[in-house]
C-alpha cells in the first residue's frame, strides 16, 4: 500500500493511504477530541467535536471522516477551533447533566462529599458509574471547560431508567447520541437491534418499539456497553465499583475462538470483563458468555475450597496431604491397563502436558483421552488422512477474505459468536454465504443459499456437489494434478451419487445443490467452516473427508481466504490435542507406537513409556462398565453429563473402584468420586490456551486461588511426586512451557517471554519463526493431498415406527457445554432457563402437542421430560435439544454408537418418539 | 435541451458554446433546468433564455415588475431560498439574483424560492416561524443542528431576553452554521443571522421596549377602541370570540385586555368609516376603564 505524507500541527506524518485525518493524527500521537469515532466503525462525522482546519479546504471538516491526502496541511488546535468545539460541547452539555463537568473541583470530589453548590444528586459526575472512564470528561478536560459558564438552558430528556434486562442498564438521559452503540450493533455485530428512534431534538437510541433488549433480538454481546463513551449503557453488575485497581489481560475460558479479554479487578474480585481492543481474534468484541458469564462462576459460592475424601459414603473435607497421599497410594495399586485418565479442553496446555506426562511416565498407561473425542476426533483423523494435519487450515480472520463461505454443520452465531459475527460481517460486505443445516439457524437469514438437508446425509450432499463441479468442469485441474493424489479412485466413487439418489437421501432439491456447487466452485477463494454437525456421526470421519475432497477439488487450500476450518468447541481443546492427551500420540502428534519417538520422550522424561495404543473416552467408559478399568483420574471433565447414553456412563462411574476428580465445582461426575481435588479457575492461574486457529495465547493469573484450590498442573505434579516420580518439580508453568517447546517441534518457538509480546500460530519451529497462520501453503503437510473415495452410509439409528423422529443436538447462545459454568450465572439463566425440545408444527399437530406443554422424549436408551417448543426452526421429522441442563439430561437419549475410525459417538442423530407428559403446563407453576 | 442543442448529455455543441451534463438532484428542482456559466448558476432556464445569454435579474426588478407588493404597502424584506435562506432588506435590492451575490449578502439560492415581505411583516416573527420549521426538519445526527436549532428557538420563546442575548443568539447561529454536518444545519441559522444583521433595531425594540414595530407579535400588541371614534354599534362585541368587549348600544366599547386573545377580529369587523379599533404595540391610547356613553355626534348612516 502506498504511503502519504501530511503535515499535522507542523509535524510531518507518514501514514498509509486510505486512513482518515483523525487516524493519521492518532498515529502521530496528536490528540484530536472526539466522541463518535470508534476504531472499526465506518466514518460517521456526527459529533462534530473533531473538526480541524485544513488548508485549501472550505469550512471546518471533521477529522474522522476526511480522508488524509498527500501534502495536506492540518491544524488541530487553533483558538478558533477550540472556541467552536467548546460551543458544540456546550450544546451537548445542555442535554447532559453537567454540573460537575464544568466544575474545577471535579477531580478532587469524592462520592459522598457535600457540594456547596446545591446540585441535584442525579446531575453529579461523582455518582456516575462511568466517572473516571468517561470520554465526555476527557473531551471537557481537553477543551478546558472547567471554568466555562454554560449559558444554554439545561434541558434533560427525562427518560425512564431502563433496568428490565439482565446484565445491562440503560439510562439515555446521559446519552450524547454519538451513535457508537447503534453502529456497533449494526456494522460490527450485524445484529441491528439498536437504532435511533424519533428525529431531531427528540432523537434517542432505542430498540424497536422501545422493547427490552431481551425481546428485541439482542444477543447481549455487550458491544453497545463497550462502545458507549458515557454512562448511558452500562454493565449492571459491580457498576458502583467504578474504577478498577488493576487490569489483567487474559483469554476467555469459553469457546475455541480465543477472545482476548481484560479482567478489571478491585478488592481482589473481578468487577468487570472487557474484550481487548488489541485482541488479535476479537478486536474488542466478545459474546454474552465471555462478557457477562465469567465473574459469577469465578466468584461462585459453590467453588470447591478444600479437597474432599469419601468417608462412610459421603464426601468430607480433608487436607491436601491426606488427599494427595490417598490418591498416590490407591493409584499404585492398579495395573496400567486398569487406569483411565481424562484430560480437559478447558485446562491450559501446561495442565494437559503435565497430566499426559503423569499418565505415561508414572501410571505407564496410554488410556488417556479428553473431550476432543466427543467433538472433533474425526477432524483430527480425517484431515490428517487428507492433508497431514488435523487443525483449522486458515486463521479466523480469513472468513473476511473469502469470496464465499460454506458453513456446514455449524451454528457459529450460537456456539462461536465472535466467529459468527465475522461471517455476518462478510455477508454485509457482499460476500456469498452457503449454509447447510437441517435447522434454521440464525445464519440462514444471511445466506444466499440454505440447504436444509436431512440430518446425517452430509456425505451425499457434499459428494453431490462435487459431482456437479466435476460434470461442469469447475474443478481446479492444475491444483489437482500438481498437489493431490488418488483422484481417479475418487472420480470412480462419485459415480454412485446420481442426482436422483442424492436429492432423495438429503431431501434437498437437486437444483439447489447445483446452485450451491456452482457458487462455491466459482467464488475464489472460498472457505469451508464446519463444526460438530459434521463430526458427531458414526460416519463423522467420512464427512470430514468429503469436506477435504471438496476443498481440494476447487483448489481452496493453502491460500488466504480459503481452507477447511473446523471450529473447535472448548477454549483449549486444540491445545489439549497438541499436548498429546490422546491415547495414541505424544505431544506434537508423535505416535506412541513408533519406537524412535518413544525413545526420545523416554530419554527426556528419564523413564519408560508404554508403547501400546490406549483406549478412547468412549471405550474407557465401556471398559469401566465391563470392569476392565478400575480407576479413573478425571481432570476437569463432566463425564456424567457429556457422554452419550449417560445412564450407562453413570453406571460405569459407580462401578469404578477408585475415582479421582479435579474440578472447580462439585460437578455431576465429582459427586460420584472417591477423592475430589479443588482446582482453580482460569483467572487464578498462569498458562496458555491454543485456540481453534492454532493461536497460542497467554492466560495470566489475576487472582489468588479461592480457598485451598490449586492449579491443575500443581495437583498432578504433587500426585506424581508422591508416587515417587521425578521430573515434576515445576515451580511455574513457564518451566512446563520450556519443556513443551523442547519436546514438541510445532511449539518449538514458544516461551512465556515471547507469548507475553505476541501470540503466533503453531507450527512455530523456533524462537525466530514467525508462526504459520495458513497451513499447506505450496505443499501439503503429508506431501500430496489425498482424495478419499467415499460411500454414503446412513446413520446408525434411523427412525422407525416406534421411534419415528430424529433427535439432533444443538447449542444455546446463553449456555456452554454441560452448564457447569454458565448455569451458575443468574443472568444467563434468566435468558435461557430450561431445556426444551424444538418440534416442527406439523409433527406437533400430529402428536397433539402445544407450545409450552410438558412432553416426554423417549429413545431406546431412556427418556427425558421437558417442554415442547413448537417452531419451524426444526425441520419436519426432526426434533432438537441442547445438553446444557442437568435437570433434563439430553444425553440419556443419545446413541453411543461410534465412528469406526475416530470413535466419536453419534450425538447428532438418534431415533426418538415424543409424547405428552402427564400434567399440562399449569403444573409448572406449582412446582 | 437535447432537442434544442442537438447534443447528448456529456457532449459539447460544435461551436463549443454549450455542453450538457447530467447532475444529481440537489432538491432544487424549482431552479431546473439550470445553466452554469463559470461558477454562476442561472435557474429557471428555457431555450429562449439560454439563447439570450447571461441575465442576472436584479432583485428589485423581480419584486416590482414580476411579483410586486400590495398597493400602498412599502417593501421591507425579501427572503430567498426557502426557510433556510436569509432575509434581505431594501438596501440589498439591487443585488443580482445569482449564486455569489446572494451568498455575499448572507442568503442562499437554495430552492430558488422568493418571499417578499411588506411593512406588516415582523422579522422576528418570520425567523421564529422558519426556525420552527428547520428545527422540526433536523434529523438529530449532529449536536449543532439537533440542539443548536432548538436552543435558538428557545431564545425566541423564553420572552425574557436581554439585548446582550442578541449577540449570544448571533454567536450561536454562527456556531451552528460553521459546524453543522449537512446543508440543512449549515443554512438553518441564515434567517437569524441576516435579520440580526439587517434588522437589529427591531430585535432591540422587542426586547427593550417590549414593542413589535410591525405589530405582528401577539405577545407584544394590544387592541384598543378609541372612545372618540366608537359609535357603540356592537358589531365588534358580537364578533369577539372570547367576549372580551364590554359595552352596549351607544356606549363606548372597552376591550378587557385580560380576556383578549389578540385575534384581530374587532379590527376587521369595525366599519371602515369608524376606524375605532387600533392595533398598537408598546403604547396605550387613553381609553376609559368601563363603557361610557358615546359623546360625539352620531355619524350619519
Amino acid at each position: 500500500m502506498s504511503e502519504i505524507k501530511l503535515n499535522i500541527d507542523g509535524k510531518e506524518v507518514i501514514v498509509p493511504a486510505g486512513v482518515t485525518v483523525l487516524q493519521a493524527a492518532e498515529r502521530a500521537g496528536i490528540y484530536i477530541p472526539t466522541l463518535c469515532y470508534l476504531d472499526g466503525l465506518e466514518p460517521y462525522g456526527g459529533c462534530r467535536i473533531c473538526i480541524v482546519e485544513i488548508e485549501n479546504m472550505r469550512g471546518f471538516p471533521p477529522a474522522c471522516s476526511t480522508p488524509a491526502a498527500d501534502g495536506m496541511v492540518v491544524r488541530t488546535n487553533t483558538p478558533q477551533l477550540q472556541e467552536l468545539r467548546r460551543g458544540i460541547l456546550e450544546l451537548i452539555l445542555s442535554e447532559h447533566p453537567h454540573a460537575c463537568l464544568v466544575c474545577w473541583r471535579r477531580h478532587r470530589c469524592r462520592p459522598f462529599d457535600v457540594c456547596l453548590r446545591n446540585i441535584a444528586v442525579d446531575q453529579r459526575c461523582v455518582i456516575c458509574p462511568k466517572n473516571g472512564r468517561c470520554q465526555l470528561q476527557d473531551v471537557v478536560d481537553y477543551l478546558g471547560m472547567q471554568h466555562y459558564e454554560i449559558r444554554l438552558t439545561y434541558t434533560p430528556r427525562q427518560l425512564q431508567f431502563d433496568t428490565s434486562d439482565p446484565f445491562i442498564d440503560r439510562d439515555f438521559n446521559l446519552c450524547v447520541l454519538c451513535g457508537r452503540c447503534v453502529r456497533t450493533c449494526q456494522e460490527v455485530r450485524v445484529n441491528g437491534c439498536l437504532a435511533f428512534v424519533y428525529r431531531g431534538s427528540q432523537a434517542v437510541v432505542g430498540t424497536a418499539f422501545g422493547k427490552p433488549y431481551k425481546e428485541s433480538g439482542c444477543e447481549f454481546c455487550g458491544g453497545c456497553v463497550e462502545a458507549c463513551p458515557v454512562g448511558a449503557i452500562m454493565e449492571r453488575d459491580n457498576k458502583w465499583y467504578v474504577l478498577p485497581e488493576r487490569k489483567v489481560t487474559t483469554v476467555c475460558p469459553y469457546c475455541g475462538t480465543g477472545c482476548r479479554i481484560i479482567l478489571e479487578i478491585k478488592n481482589e474480585r473481578i468487577i468487570r470483563v472487557r474484550p481487548d481492543r488489541e485482541g488479535p481474534v476479537n478486536q474488542g468484541q466478545a459474546c454474552v458468555k465471555g462478557k457477562f458469564g465469567i465473574i459469577d462462576f469465578v466468584h461462585h459460592q459453590d467453588r470447591l475450597t478444600t479437597p474432599l475424601i469419601r468417608r462412610n459414603g459421603s464426601l468430607e473435607p480433608a487436607s491436601w496431604d491426606e488427599a494427595l497421599d490417598l490418591v498416590a497410594r490407591k493409584l499404585k495399586e492398579y495395573k496400567p491397563e486398569e487406569i483411565g485418565v481424562f484430560g480437559s479442553g478447558k485446562c491450559t496446555n501446561e495442565d494437559n502436558y503435565v497430566l499426559q506426562k503423569f499418565a505415561r511416565a508414572v501410571l505407564k498407561t496410554n488410556n488417556l483421552d479428553h473431550c476432543a473425542r466427543l467433538c472433533h476426533a474425526p477432524s483430527v483423523a480425517g484431515l490428517a488422512q487428507s492433508f497431514g494435519s488435523g487443525a483449522m487450515t486458515n486463521p479466523i480472520e480469513d472468513v473476511l477474505k473469502a469470496e464465499a463461505i460454506f458453513v456446514i454443520g455449524a451454528d457459529p452465531t450460537y456456539a462461536h459468536p465472535v466467529i459468527g459475527m465475522k461471517i455476518k460481517q462478510a455477508t454485509r460486505q457482499g460476500k456469498k454465504l452457503i449454509v447447510a443445516n437441517p435447522r434454521e439457524i440464525e445464519l440462514c437469514r444471511y445466506a444466499n443459499i440454505w440447504l436444509r438437508l436431512r440430518p446425517g446425509t452430509d456425505v451425499a450432499l457434499l459428494m453431490g456437489m462435487m459431482r456437479v463441479i466435476v460434470e461442469e468442469g469447475l474443478e481446479d485441474k492444475e491444483f489437482i494434478a500438481e498437489r493431490c493424489e488418488n483422484y481417479e479412485a475418487f472420480l470412480e466413487a462419485l459415480k454412485d451419487f446420481e442426482p436422483g439418489f442424492v436429492a432423495e437421501v438429503t431431501e434437498v432439491p437437486w437444483e439447489k445443490i447445483v446452485e450451491a456447487a456452482r457458487l462455491y466452485a466459482t467464488s475464489k477463494p472460498a472457505s469451508i467452516v464446519y463444526a460438530m454437525g459434521i463430526t458427531q456421526h458414526t460416519h463423522g470421519t467420512d464427512n470430514v473427508l468429503a469436506i477435504a475432497n471438496l476443498a481440494m477439488l476447487t483448489g481452496n487450500i493453502g491460500k488466504p481466504g480459503s481452507g477447511v476450518n473446523p471450529l473447535r468447541g472448548h477454549n483449549n481443546v486444540q491445545g489439549a490435542c497438541d499436548m498429546g492427551v490422546l491415547p495414541n500420540v505424544f505431544p506434537g502428534y508423535a505416535r506412541v507406537d513408533d519406537e524412535s519417538t518413544r525413545a526420545r520422550f523416554d530419554q527426556a522424561w528419564g523413564t519408560s513409556t508404554p508403547g501400546w495404543v490406549g483406549l478412547t473416552v468412549t471405550e474407557m467408559v465401556h471398559a469401566a462398565h465391563e470392569g476392565r478399568i478400575k480407576a479413573f483420574y478425571v481432570m476437569g471433565e463432566n463425564l456424567a453429563l457429556s457422554e452419550p447414553s449417560i445412564n450407562v456412563c453413570q453406571e460405569a462411574l459407580k462401578k469404578l473402584e477408585f475415582l479421582v476428580v479435579q474440578d472447580m465445582f462439585l460437578s455431576e461426575t465429582a459427586r460420584l468420586a472417591d477423592v475430589v481435588l479443588p482446582a482453580c479457575s482460569f483467572a487464578e492461574k498462569d498458562g496458555t490456551f491454543t485456540n481453534t486457529e492454532r493461536r497460542v495465547q497467554r492466560v495470566r493469573k489475576a487472582l489468588e486461588p479461592v480457598g485451598q484450590s490449586r492449579p491443575d498442573w500443581w495437583i498432578v505434579s504433587q500426585v506424581a511426586k508422591r508416587m515417587g516420580a521425578s521430573g515434576f518439580d515445576y515451580e511455574h508453568p513457564s518451566q512446563i512451557m520450556e519443556e513443551i517447546a523442547r519436546l514438541t517441534p510445532s511449539y518449538g518457538g514458544f516461551s512465556y517471554e515471547r507469548l507475553d509480546r505476541e501470540s503466533p500460530h503453531w507450527p512455530c519451529l523456533g524462537p525466530d519463526h514467525p508462526g504459520t497462520p495458513i497451513l499447506h501453503v505450496g505443499k501439503f503437510v503429508r506431501g500430496k493431498g489425498r482424495f478419499a473415495p467415499l460411500k454414503y452410509r446412513p446413520s446408525a439409528e434411523l427412525p422407525d415406527d416406534t421411534y419415528p423422529l430424529i433427535l439432533t443436538t444443538e447449542r444455546a447462545l446463553y449456555h456452554f457445554h454441560t452448564g457447569t459454568l454458565t448455569r451458575r450465572v443468574p443472568g444467563l439463566n434468566e435468558l435461557r432457563r430450561e431445556e426444551w425440545v424444538e418440534i416442527h408444527p406439523e409433527d406437533a399437530e400430529r402428536l397433539g402437542i402445544k407450545d409450552g406443554e410438558r412432553v416426554r422424549v423417549i429413545s431406546r436408551r431412556g427418556e427425558v421430560v421437558t417442554i415442547a417448543r413448537v417452531t419451524r426452526r426444526s425441520p419436519p421429522g426432526t426434533v432438537s435439544m441442547t445438553f446444557h441442563f442437568a435437570e433434563a439430561p439430553t444425553n440419556v437419549l443419545t446413541n453411543a454408537e461410534v465412528d469406526p475410525v475416530a470413535k466419536i459417538p453419534e450425538y447428532k442423530v438418534c431415533a426418538v418418539r415424543v409424547e405428552k407428559a402427564e400434567g399440562g403446563p399449569d403444573d409448572q407453576g406449582s412446582q | 435541451m437535447i432537442r434544442e442543442l442537438n447534443i447528448q448529455p456529456g457532449e459539447i455543441t460544435p461551436d463549443r458554446k454549450f455542453g450538457l451534463e447530467r447532475i444529481v438532484c440537489f432538491k432544487s428542482c424549482v431552479l431546473a433546468p439550470v445553466r452554469v456559466t463559470d461558477e454562476t448558476i442561472y435557474g429557471g432556464m428555457s431555450p429562449d433564455k439560454v439563447r439570450k445569454g447571461p441575465l442576472e435579474t436584479p432583485l428589485s426588478k423581480e419584486i416590482y415588475e414580476i411579483g410586486g407588493l400590495a398597493s400602498g404597502k412599502s417593501f421591507k424584506a425579501a427572503q430567498t431560498g426557502g426557510p433556510s435562506g436569509g432575509c434581505l432588506p431594501a438596501s440589498a435590492l439591487e443585488l443580482g439574483l445569482d449564486y455569489e451575490s446572494l451568498t455575499g449578502a448572507g442568503s442562499i439560492m437554495g430552492s430558488g424560492g422568493l418571499v417578499i415581505m411588506d411593512e406588516d411583516s415582523c422579522p422576528v416573527d418570520i425567523v421564529y416561524f422558519f426556525l420552527t420549521f428547520t428545527q422540526k426538519e433536523s434529523c438529530g445526527k449532529c449536536p449543532p443542528c439537533r440542539v443548536g436549532t432548538r436552543q435558538m428557538l428557545e431564545c425566541f420563546t423564553k420572552g425574557e431576553g436581554t439585548v446582550e442575548e442578541i449577540d449570544f443568539l448571533f454567536n450561536l447561529a454562527e456556531l451552528v452554521k460553521n459546524t453543522a454536518l449537512c446543508g440543512l444545519g449549515q443554512t438553518a441559522p441564515n434567517p437569524v443571522l441576516t435579520t440580526i444583521r439587517y434588522f437589529r433595531d427591531e430585535y432591540e425594540a422587542h426586547i427593550r421596549d417590549k414593542r413589535c414595530p410591525a405589530l405582528v407579535c401577539r405577545e407584544l400588541i394590544n387592541f384598543y377602541i378609541l372612545p372618540d371614534r366608537c359609535q357603540g354599534c356592537m358589531i365588534c362585541a358580537r364578533n369577539c370570540p372570547v367576549e372580551a368587549i364590554k359595552g352596549g348600544r351607544r356606549m363606548v366599547h372597552v376591550i378587557d385586555q385580560e380576556k383578549c386573545v389578540k385575534c384581530g377580529t374587532c379590527l376587521e369587523v369595525c366599519p371602515p368609516r369608524f376606524k375605532a379599533v387600533v392595533k398598537v404595540s408598546g403604547e396605550k391610547p387613553e381609553v376609559p376603564a368601563e363603557p361610557v356613553p358615546v359623546s360625539g355626534q352620531e355619524v350619519k348612516q
